[in-house]
This record gives structure tokens, C-alpha cells and sequence, in this order.
């Protein structure tokens, strides 16, 4: 299962908790979704893509896992170009289509903006062992145990789904029912796919039950999550990022705040 | 390695026990009584639907609450009622691919520790112990969806083991593995209980694979009463012949082979040329068969060799990576290579029974299940009605007609994929492990229809690790080796 398995190395980012990277990736969206100017995230761009080269990953990786952002950002740009709020001169204009001078700059800030929080996001995430997120929330966030770990069992079925699908779609074939009707067939091979993984999870949950899951004994932890001082160091630095950003912003006279549009 | 601490076997006890699942009118077990001694090797037998899954779900303390069902009489486990002492009673069930619930194996045995608020070097400690007595000799970061069936289920046995229950619970934990698997894991389970002197239960209906282990056998009646009770050799002497015709198999009462009329094979349906398989890159290549009319052939070899891959490219499902399948014998009118025909065109031609029925079932009743393919072949009204009834009868489907095929047993979901392949009469059928996990009536059902198809001229490709059937119908044997990678 190549989506759900973590890159793993030697470098000090693999000793940082997940939860520490959680927060980070958060605090750093929380900051800069409040103003849509250029400045303040392409500041916050310039800094992160001097420590991704800390990051613990290949360029080869970086690109491969960033794909999708790299093809969202310029999408989501060109739509604001088209059809964001229209102010200053307008260079095009064909029925709800309008390119101005405003359009063009939120569409430049948009860009740069889905680049500066989904990077980093990618970046921090396809580093982390699903279990050690488990084990943070549920230690040191202190999210019910019944509810984390029910989810990351739930997340290893979905590679059977997987094969289920699979499955789902070579018998339809052999039924003699594949040759019309796609889009009904998707709905029913959907649907057979619920039925199914609602078994297995039961069966998984009887499984779970049987090794005293849910019980009401106080639970042990075998793996110990603990924030250390690398956890604060990456906190500290996705911190200073998010203010570096909105300060010179702020002090160039760019920023805008969202709520105040 | 530390030697795991000995926790004395748990006692059992059932007094007039009983339990009706929810929204049913009978009960699933009516009375049981039954007492059994601490450290005792018990193979609890029975025919299908006499309760033998409730009655250790139920010991496991996991047969839910008011809402799913209701019980009456007492059962202890070591003097208290199972939900009361949860660890006590560890349960290993049938499915590998549901029992893993983390993704690496220390972490996976170290579950049900953690459940039980054992202290973290104590929980250490057992992981290593229990892996040690089920002889996986894996590192403790070894990804749990690299093992293989019967690794998982002794991955299942060292979580419940770690858990130091008194009493072991297991149904049928070797029906879904291979014959290694199933060696493999009845000897972990021997010597777990020879160094922990753990009472046992086992539900099995291949008897030979306990016999000898088990100090004890149960034999419960249709409404899980006790009328069968002592040593293995007693029992299986004198209820023997009534077990084996309920579906157990029982040394020395093997089911009926049928009677084929072997005869000169004729007409040439598909061969390949230079086939390489594989779902994404060839993983075997160079495959040259040939199948006729009125013969079987048997896919044989270990898990995960290829043999399901095989059988699916044979069918017409899958693309061969390389070299080609061509069915000069069924094509009638079509190009040679079964992939390129529509997917209507391969029901007369060939029929795909896959291992797990439910991912074949398209419908809501078993009668409708019965008349897609027909009615994919635009037949009409009275003919699709008279297939129905005619399979309905051949393959004992008529009383479950109205029935949705979800809610069928394990030997009726596998009767009801081979009809509904039967219904549209390819020339050729090809089987993945048709006879997996099911019991001695069932197997016999199967293998006659078979040899009865046969001899009709069909053609029949079986995928299987059931050496039995091999030698029943089988007129050829293709075994692939073991993948090296």
C-alpha cells in the first residue's frame, strides 16, 4: 500500500511527533488564509522553499507527492483570473468573463497562496506513520482511544477495498453485464463495495472487541508519544514563518484582511 | 527470550444456556449444557447452523449486548460470566485478512495489552514471548500486510496469547489457509498450549487437523444440545458416520467421489501460446496449455504463485501481459482472444465461479441472481423460468428462492455462484478454489456436478489446493511453483 505508507529515513524529521507536524502545517494555514494579498505568501513560499531542503526528502519525492498541488494552484488561479472581483482596468471582458487589473492580481495571490499552505502540508504529511498520529492524538491530544484507534484499523482495510473493487469489476464482466449502462453499473458495483466493506469492518470490530478493545479498563500505551525539543523547534519555526509573512505584509501596506472584504 | 508466565487453563461451565439473535423467532441454541475442566483440549463439532460460532463468540464475551440478541441459563467462564473478565478468553477467527488491526506486527500483538492496561516493559515482554511460541521470527516493525494467511493468523494467535488468557478460543482458523498454512498453524497452536497449559476450544469441520491435538470432543445436536461427548476415538467412533453425513469431515468416512466416464479427450476449446500473467508487470511467463472438451484441468501451487491470475486471464477477464489465449474451439463467429469479446458474449462461452461468491452477486433475491445471465442473453420469459427451476432443484437453491443472496450460509453463497454460472451453459467453466472451506455435503455436491458436467462435455479449469478434489475430477494437473522475488 504505497499511498498509506509513510517515507521514512534518518534525519531528524522523522524523530518529530506527527502531532507537532499537524499543528504546525495548521498554524502556518491558519495565519495566511486570513489576508489574500501576494506578498504575505510569497514570502511565507520563499522561506519554506529554503527548509524544505531540511525536510528529509528527495527532490524526486518532493515532486512526485506535490504534483497535485503544482496542477491545483495554477487551475484555482485561472479561475479567480476569469472570474474573480473585477476592479481597475479591464483587459478582457466576454459575458461573465471579466480580466482586470484586481482579477489579476488575486489570481497571482491565489496561486501563490494554495502553493504556500499545501506544500508545506504535503511535506510534513507524507512523512508521518499513520500509527505514531495515532498514538500523538490519542496521548497528547488526548482524543478518545476508542474513536483514534478504530479509525487507523478502518484505514488499513482500505488496501482490501481496494482488491474488492477490483474484484467487484472482473465479476461484472463475467456476468455478462459490462458491455452497457456504465454509469448504473458504477452504482451498483459502489454500492456492493458498501455492503461489502460494512462486513469486513465488522468483522474487524469483533476482532478489536476480542483483544479488549472498548473495555472500561484504563488503557496502557506500548509506544510513548511525547513532544521533545525538535517538536518545539519545527513549532517555533512554522511560527516565525507565518509571522515573517503577515508582518512584512502588513508593514508594506499589502495585507488584506479576508473578513474586511 | 523470557519463557511465557503459565496462566492456569480457565474452567467452562453451561447451564441450560440459550441465545436468540435479535428479531428471530427460534432460538440459535436452546439449552447447553456442558462443563469442561481447566486445561482441557476440547473440538467442539456439529452439522452447519447448530450454534457452534454463537456458543464461542459468546465464551469470548463478544456476542454483543441486549440489541443484538437475547440469552437465558448461565455460562462461565473460571466461575464468572465472559463480558466480566474480558482477556481472559482470547478468540482467533476464520478470516486472516480481518483479525490484523495494526500496521506493524509488534504493535499488532502489543493491541490487546494496551486494552487491558498492562504496563508498557510487561507488554514488551509478552510480544516477544507470544511471537516466540508461535514461532514468527519477524522484526517488531515487519509490515503486517506482508504476511502471508496462515503468518496472519499466527500473528492472531500471538495478540490473543499476549492477552495470557486462560482460555483459547478458535473457530475454524485454518479454513482459509493453504495445506502449509494450516500445518503451520496447528502446530503454533500445540505448542502454545503446551506451554501455557491454556484450556482450549476449536470449531473445525476438517477433523484430521485436530484429532490428534484435542483430548476432548463435543458434538453439539440442530439446537445445540450436547448428543455427542468424550474422547476422540469414542466419539468419532460412534457418531462418526451421523458427523460425516452432516458435512464433518471424519477420517476414515470420506465424502463420495464421483463416478466419471472417463472418455478419449476430443476437441480442442482454448490453448495459449507463450502466456505470460500478472496483474501489472508479468510475474510468470511462458505458460502453454490446452484445454478440451470434457476435461479438467487443475491450477495447483502455493499462495500467491499466480494461480488466481491465471485462471482470470484463461477466463477472458484479464489482459496476458504477453504471448496469447486463443479459443479457436468456443469462439463461434468472435476473434480468437477471449479479452476482446463483449462481456455478454463470454456467458455461453466461459463462465467465471470466483473465490469469494459475494463479489459475483448483482441481486437482491436468489431467484433474480439466477436470471441475470439469461436474461443478459435476451432469452425468453418461460425459458429463463424453467433454467431457474431446473438449477433451483439440481443445486437444492429452491427453498432459499426468495432469499437475498448476502444472507446465505458459506455452502448455499458457494451453490448459488456455480448456478448462476451454470445458467447461461459455457462450454467452459473455470473455478477459483471452489471447495474452499466447505463442508463434506457440500464438497460432495460440488465434485458430483462437476464430473456430471463433465461428461456432458463441458471443460473445466479448477484453481484449488484441495488435493481431494484434484484426485476426483481432475484429468490434469498444472502446478506452478513458488514465486522467487
Amino acid at each position: 500500500m504505497s499511498i498509506l505508507a509513510p517515507i521514512v529515513g534518518p534525519q531528524a524529521v522523522y524523530r518529530i511527533n506527527p502531532v507537532s507536524k499537524f499543528i504546525t502545517a495548521f498554524l502556518l494555514s491558519a495565519v495566511l488564509v486570513l489576508s489574500i494579498d501576494w506578498v504575505s505568501a510569497s514570502v511565507a513560499l520563499a522561506l519554506e522553499l529554503v527548509l524544505f531542503l531540511w525536510a528529509g526528502v528527495s527532490f524526486r519525492t518532493f515532486v512526485a507527492r506535490t504534483l497535485p498541488i503544482w496542477i491545483a494552484a495554477p487551475l484555482g488561479a485561472f479561475t479567480i483570473l476569469l472570474y474573480g472581483r473585477p476592479s481597475g482596468e479591464t483587459h478582457l471582458s466576454f459575458l461573465l468573463v471579466h480580466i482586470t487589473d484586481g482579477s489579476i492580481e488575486l489570481a497571482i495571490a491565489t496561486l501563490l497562496r494554495t502553493l504556500a499552505i499545501g506544500l508545506p502540508a504535503v511535506v510534513l504529511f507524507i512523512t508521518i506513520d499513520p500509527t505514531d498520529l495515532a498514538d500523538g492524538f490519542a496521548q497528547i491530544l488526548r482524543l478518545p482511544a476508542r474513536f483514534v484507534y478504530g479509525a487507523l484499523a478502518a484505514l488499513r482495510l482500505i488496501g482490501l477495498f481496494l482488491d474488492d473493487w477490483r474484484s467487484l469489476e472482473l465479476a461484472r464482466r463475467a456476468r455478462g453485464v459490462a458491455d452497457r449502462g456504465r454509469i448504473r453499473r458504477f452504482a451498483s458495483q459502489a454500492f456492493a463495495l458498501f455492503v461489502l466493506s460494512i462486513r469486513r469492518g465488522s468483522k474487524l470490530a469483533t476482532a478489536m472487541e476480542a483483544r479488549g478493545f472498548g473495555g472500561s479498563t484504563p488503557r496502557t500505551w506500548a509506544r510513548e508519544s511525547r513532544l521533545r525539543w525538535p517538536d518545539a523547534a519545527l513549532i517555533v519555526i512554522g511560527v516565525l514563518v507565518a509571522l515573517t509573512a503577515a508582518t512584512v505584509s502588513i508593514a508594506t501596506g499589502h495585507w488584506s484582511f479576508v473578513a474586511a472584504q | 527470550m523470557t519463557s511465557q508466565p503459565v496462566s492456569a487453563g480457565a474452567s467452562v461451565d453451561a447451564r441450560g444456556w440459550g441465545w436468540r439473535h435479535a428479531g428471530r423467532d427460534g432460538w440459535a441454541l436452546s439449552s447447553v449444557d456442558i462443563h469442561i475442566d481447566p486445561g482441557e483440549r476440547v473440538l467442539l463439532l456439529g452439522a452447519s447452523g447448530a450454534g457452534k460460532s454463537t456458543l464461542i463468540h459468546a465464551l469470548a464475551g463478544v456476542l454483543g449486548g441486549d440489541d443484538e440478541g437475547e440469552s437465558r441459563g448461565e455460562l462461565l467462564v473460571n466461575g464468572r460470566p465472559p463480558e466480566a473478565g474480558r482477556g481472559q478468553a482470547g478468540l482467533v477467527l476464520q478470516d486472516p485478512d480481518s483479525q490484523v488491526i495494526l500496521a506493524r506486527v509488534g504493535d499488532d500483538v502489543a493491541f490487546g495489552c494496551e486494552n487491558l492496561g498492562v504496563a508498557r516493559d510487561e507488554t514488551w515482554r509478552r510480544v516477544a514471548s507470544s511471537l516466540d511460541a508461535v514461532g514468527l521470527d519477524l522484526p517488531l516493525d515487519h509490515p503486517t500486510s506482508a504476511l502471508s494467511g496462515g503468518q496472519k493468523q499466527r500473528l492472531a494467535l500471538a495478540g490473543v496469547l499476549a492477552m495470557q488468557p486462560g482460555l483459547l478460543l478458535l473457530d475454524e482458523p485454518t479454513a482459509n489457509l493453504d495445506p502449509d498454512g494450516v500445518t503451520e498453524v496447528r502446530d503454533a497452536v500445540g505448542s502454545v498450549l503446551d506451554q501455557t497449559g491454556s484450556t482450549l476450544i476449536v470449531i473445525e469441520h476438517r477433523v484430521a487437523v485436530w484429532k490428534d491435538l484435542v483430548t476432548r470432543v463435543i458434538v453439539l445436536g440442530a439446537d445445540g444440545e450436547v448428543t455427542a461427548d468424550g474422547t476422540p476415538a469414542h466419539v468419532l467412533g460412534s457418531a462418526g458416520e451421523r458427523l460425516a453425513a452432516a458435512g464433518v469431515w471424519v477420517p476414515g468416512f470420506p465424502p463420495a467421489y464421483p463416478v466419471r466416464r472417463r472418455e478419449a479427450p476430443v476437441e480442442l476449446l482454448l490453448h495459449t501460446e507463450a502466456l505470460a500473467i500478472g496483474r501489472t508487470s508479468a510475474v510468470r511467463g511462458g505458460i502453454e496449455l490446452e484445454i478440451r472438451a470434457g476435461q479438467a484441468l487443475a491450477i495447483t501451487g502455493p499462495n500467491g504463485s499466480g494461480k488466481s491470475t491465471l485462471g482470470l486471464t484463461l477466463a477472458g477477464l484479464v489482459t496476458p501481459v504477453d504471448g496469447r489465449v486463443v479459443a479457436d474451439g468456443l469462439r463461434g463467429g468472435l476473434g480468437p482472444e477471449p479479452i476482446a469479446w463483449r462481456s455478454r458474449d463470454l456467458l455461453t462461452r466461459i463462465g467465471s465461479v470466483f473465490q469469494d461468491p459475494e463479489h459475483q452477486f448483482l441481486a437482491a433475491t436468489v431467484r433474480k441472481e439466477l436470471a441475470i445471465g439469461p436474461q443478459a442473453l435476451r432469452l425468453g420469459e418461460a425459458e429463463i423460468a424453467r433454467r431457474i427451476d431446473e438449477l433451483a432443484e439440481r443445486l437444492r437453491l429452491r427453498h432459499l428462492l426468495d432469499a437475498n443472496p448476502f444472507t446465505l450460509s458459506g455452502g448455499e453463497k458457494r451453490r448459488l455462484s456455480v448456478a448462476t454460472v451454470l445458467a447461461t451453459r459455457p462450454r467452459l467453466l473455470v473455478l477459483d478454489e471452489p471447495t474452499f472451506g466447505q463442508d463434506s455435503r457440500t464438497w460432495a455436491e460440488l465434485a458430483s456436478l462437476l464430473a456430471e458436467l463433465l461428461d456432458e462435455g463441458s471443460a473445466i479449469v479448477a484453481i484449488t489446493h484441495d488435493a481431494e478434489l484434484v484426485d476426483a475430477i481432475a484429468d490434469a494437473e498444472f502446478r506452478l511453483a513458488e514465486l522467487v522475488s
